[in-house]
């Protein structure tokens, strides 16, 4: 068993274009579930949205690719509009249902064989790479150049540097709402609508703006994994979302910081355990285990996790404790 | 409902005058006022076979407190949500300041100057409790999306909401809670701030429902101060109540409902006298003390409490 290797394989998987896209979408769903209390179980439903857009828009219009990824953002916009125009006037957990029929809806349509040469059904997209690659302003290099397990090629920097610094702009920005008076009612709908409402204030035209903002945050992940990898529609099952969900209660979901430190330890913790187990099983440590067990023995250790963090830690590692002592 | 703290308080605010002379005509269910700031018209709410408001026409008089009164069912607090946009109606017509409100949100009716309170109290839990009050100030620059980004467009007027909070708090005597979460309040405290919050909002009318519900005596005292307060600014009030002595010590005008409809109204000596108010909602032994009848509690019998027996007696010969 190579310990180092495993490190190794753990620490690279950080900086990775996927975790980048884990931390935009929990970013997203901070703004929906933790500040506004939206329950969207459509996370992955965004994401597809967004990554679909930027892809479809280079493979079958030939656009640019920050073009592209303007219309993938659109895309998200629409796809938040068709969710929150009948859902948002009813009670909460209506959200939850639409969202999460909604998201499937989107994988089955990108799924189907139906539009084939558009979304590339089971096989997904690939090859739109090239424009967005061709943009990239670093000095040429061949083979890996970095530090430790940091080492990228040209291409993958150039995502990794593009995924960064959308993560920190996105951070800012949402700093900023949260700390301004339209935050302040967003957090009051979260607590109780009916009381937001008899100050004034026009509680479904907020939920709208939030479920947007945190829509095109999600869908901004979406379009960052596909710049680092393929599309693929069985990327964008329900079990993402419940990952995305298990990343944001890690971190602290009121927070600005916990999806980011969620988003990362869960990738981490992902990527340390299917190093580390199939290792295991190989040096004969866990003789009742498969190779192939041992990598769904991940996910099952991965859901005990979220349990154990919704009844012992609710308000996450980021949260205020005491939040903790109100829980309603 | 709560027992009645304010007949053994010798310093009730019973010394600030009421305002009288709100009504034309013989009073009866209904009457004109002279200065209506709320104007209902066959205001009909049904949940399926249960007709919950049926009102034909009622006027709430301006700058004066009212109280509406009735037992449990009466359709009180369904009223108060059919006039404020949080339900609708099957039909009907309201007007505030001679500006129809039906078919309008709930926002909008609130925007208006008409801004409500809850039975069960809606304290913004985790947000402080500074944060509350600041909510409740209407026209905020901040509150738009794309200015909240640009501190500099609000920061000078959310600096003059946060005084007025301060203010506020103050005079609501939770200055020193302005850094806590709503959470930790006491019932009783959540029911000020509640109200401080839609003072915040500059109403012309404030809708209580229940203000005393679940507050100790020590608070009952203050709010009631702080309700009689509203109307010396020049504020109408119009709350629930289901603690007689209040009502009787500080509304200027009752209206009674029972099954969904006004049964009465007209000033509080007068309306509380009324047999059919006694009868819907006071019930036909409200003097009698319960504990004497029964025998738990030693005391001397009354006419009334004989009477009750009697009839008690009565019944049961009948039943054998």
């Amino acid at each position: 068993m190579d310990i180092l290797q495993i490190l190794s394989n753990t620490a690279a998987q950080i900086l990775s274009p996927t975790t980048i896209g884990f931390v935009l979408a929990a970013i997203g769903l901070a703004v929906h579930f933790g500040f506004t209390g939206l329950l969207n179980m459509g996370v992955a439903g965004f994401m597809a949205v967004g990554a679909y857009g930027f892809a479809i828009s280079i493979l079958t219009f030939g656009l640019p690719w920050w073009v592209a990824a303007f219309i993938g953002i659109l895309a998200a916009v629409v796809f938040a509009l068709i969710l929150g125009i009948p859902t948002l006037r009813l009670r909460g957990d209506y959200l939850a249902v639409v969202t999460i029929a909604a998201a499937e809806v989107v994988r089955l349509l990108f799924l189907t064989t139906a539009f084939r040469p558009v979304t590339g059904s089971a096989d997904g997209l690939s090859g739109f790479h090239t424009d967005f690659r061709a943009s990239n302003p670093l000095p040429q290099f061949s083979g890996n150049v970095g530090f430790g397990p940091w080492s990228y090629s040209r291409d993958q920097w150039w995502v990794i540097i593009v995924g960064v610094i959308l993560v920190v702009i996105v951070l800012l920005f949402v700093w900023a709402l949260m700390r301004s008076p339209w935050g302040r009612v967003i957090k009051g709908i979260r607590e109780d609508e009916d009381a937001v409402r008899a100050l004034g204030k026009n509680v479904f035209s907020f939920k709208m703006q939030a479920l947007v903002v945190g829509g095109v945050i999600i869908a901004l992940g979406g379009i960052v994994t596909a710049m680092g990898t393929n599309v693929n529609p069985n990327v964008y099952v329900t079990s993402q979302t419940f990952y995305i969900w298990t990343a944001l209660l890690l971190g602290g979901a009121a927070t600005i910081f916990g999806p980011v430190l969620g988003a990362v330890l869960f990738w981490v913790v992902r990527a340390l355990l299917s190093n580390l187990l199939p290792a295991l099983v190989n040096i004969g440590a866990l003789p009742f285990l498969s190779g192939e067990q041992s990598q769904m023995l991940v996910f099952v250790l991965i859901g005990l996790a979220l349990m154990l963090l919704v009844i012992f830690r609710p308000q996450g590692i980021l949260g205020n404790r005491k939040e903790l002592t109100f829980v309603k | 409902m709560s027992s009645s703290p304010m007949s053994s308080d010798p310093t009730a605010p019973a010394s600030r005058p009421k305002t009288t002379g709100l009504h034309q005509g013989e009073v009866r269910p209904g009457v004109a006022k002279v200065d209506p700031i709320l104007i209902a018209d066959g205001v009909k709410r049904q949940f399926g076979g249960l007709t919950a408001v049926d009102v034909d026409h009622v006027e709430i008089p301006r700058n004066a407190i009212t109280a509406l009164i009735g037992p449990n069912g009466a359709g009180k607090t369904t009223f108060f949500n059919l006039l404020t946009g949080f339900d609708k109606p099957n039909e009907g017509e309201w007007s505030f300041n001679g500006r129809s409100l039906s078919g309008m949100p709930a926002f909008r009716v609130a925007r208006l100057g008409l801004v409500r309170t809850f039975q069960l109290t809606k304290a913004l839990g985790l947000l402080t409790v500074l944060d509350n009050m600041k909510l409740g100030a209407t026209g905020q620059r901040g509150e738009r999306f794309w200015t909240s980004f640009l501190p500099f467009l609000w920061r000078g007027q959310d600096q003059e909401i946060e005084a007025r909070a301060r203010d506020l708090l103050m005079r609501f005597k939770l200055d020193a809670k302005e850094a806590d979460f709503a959470a930790s309040l006491s019932g009783g405290q959540r029911k000020l701030l509640e109200m401080a919050r839609a003072l915040m909002g500059e109403p012309e009318l404030v809708m209580l429902d229940e203000p005393m519900a679940g507050v100790n005596p020590a608070l009952t005292q203050s709010l009631l101060d702080h309700i009689l307060d509203l109307k010396d600014q020049g504020m109408t009030v119009l709350f629930v109540e289901h603690d007689m002595h209040m009502v009787r010590h500080i509304a200027d005008w009752v209206i009674v409902m029972a099954e969904g409809r006004v049964v009465a109204e007209g000033p509080p000596d007068t309306v509380m006298k009324e047999q059919a108010v006694i009868d819907a909602y006071l019930g036909a032994h409200q003097d009698v003390d319960l504990g004497v009848v029964t025998g738990r509690v030693k005391g001397e019998h009354t006419t009334a409490e004989r009477e009750l027996l009697e009839e008690i007696e009565d019944v049961e010969e009948e039943g054998e």
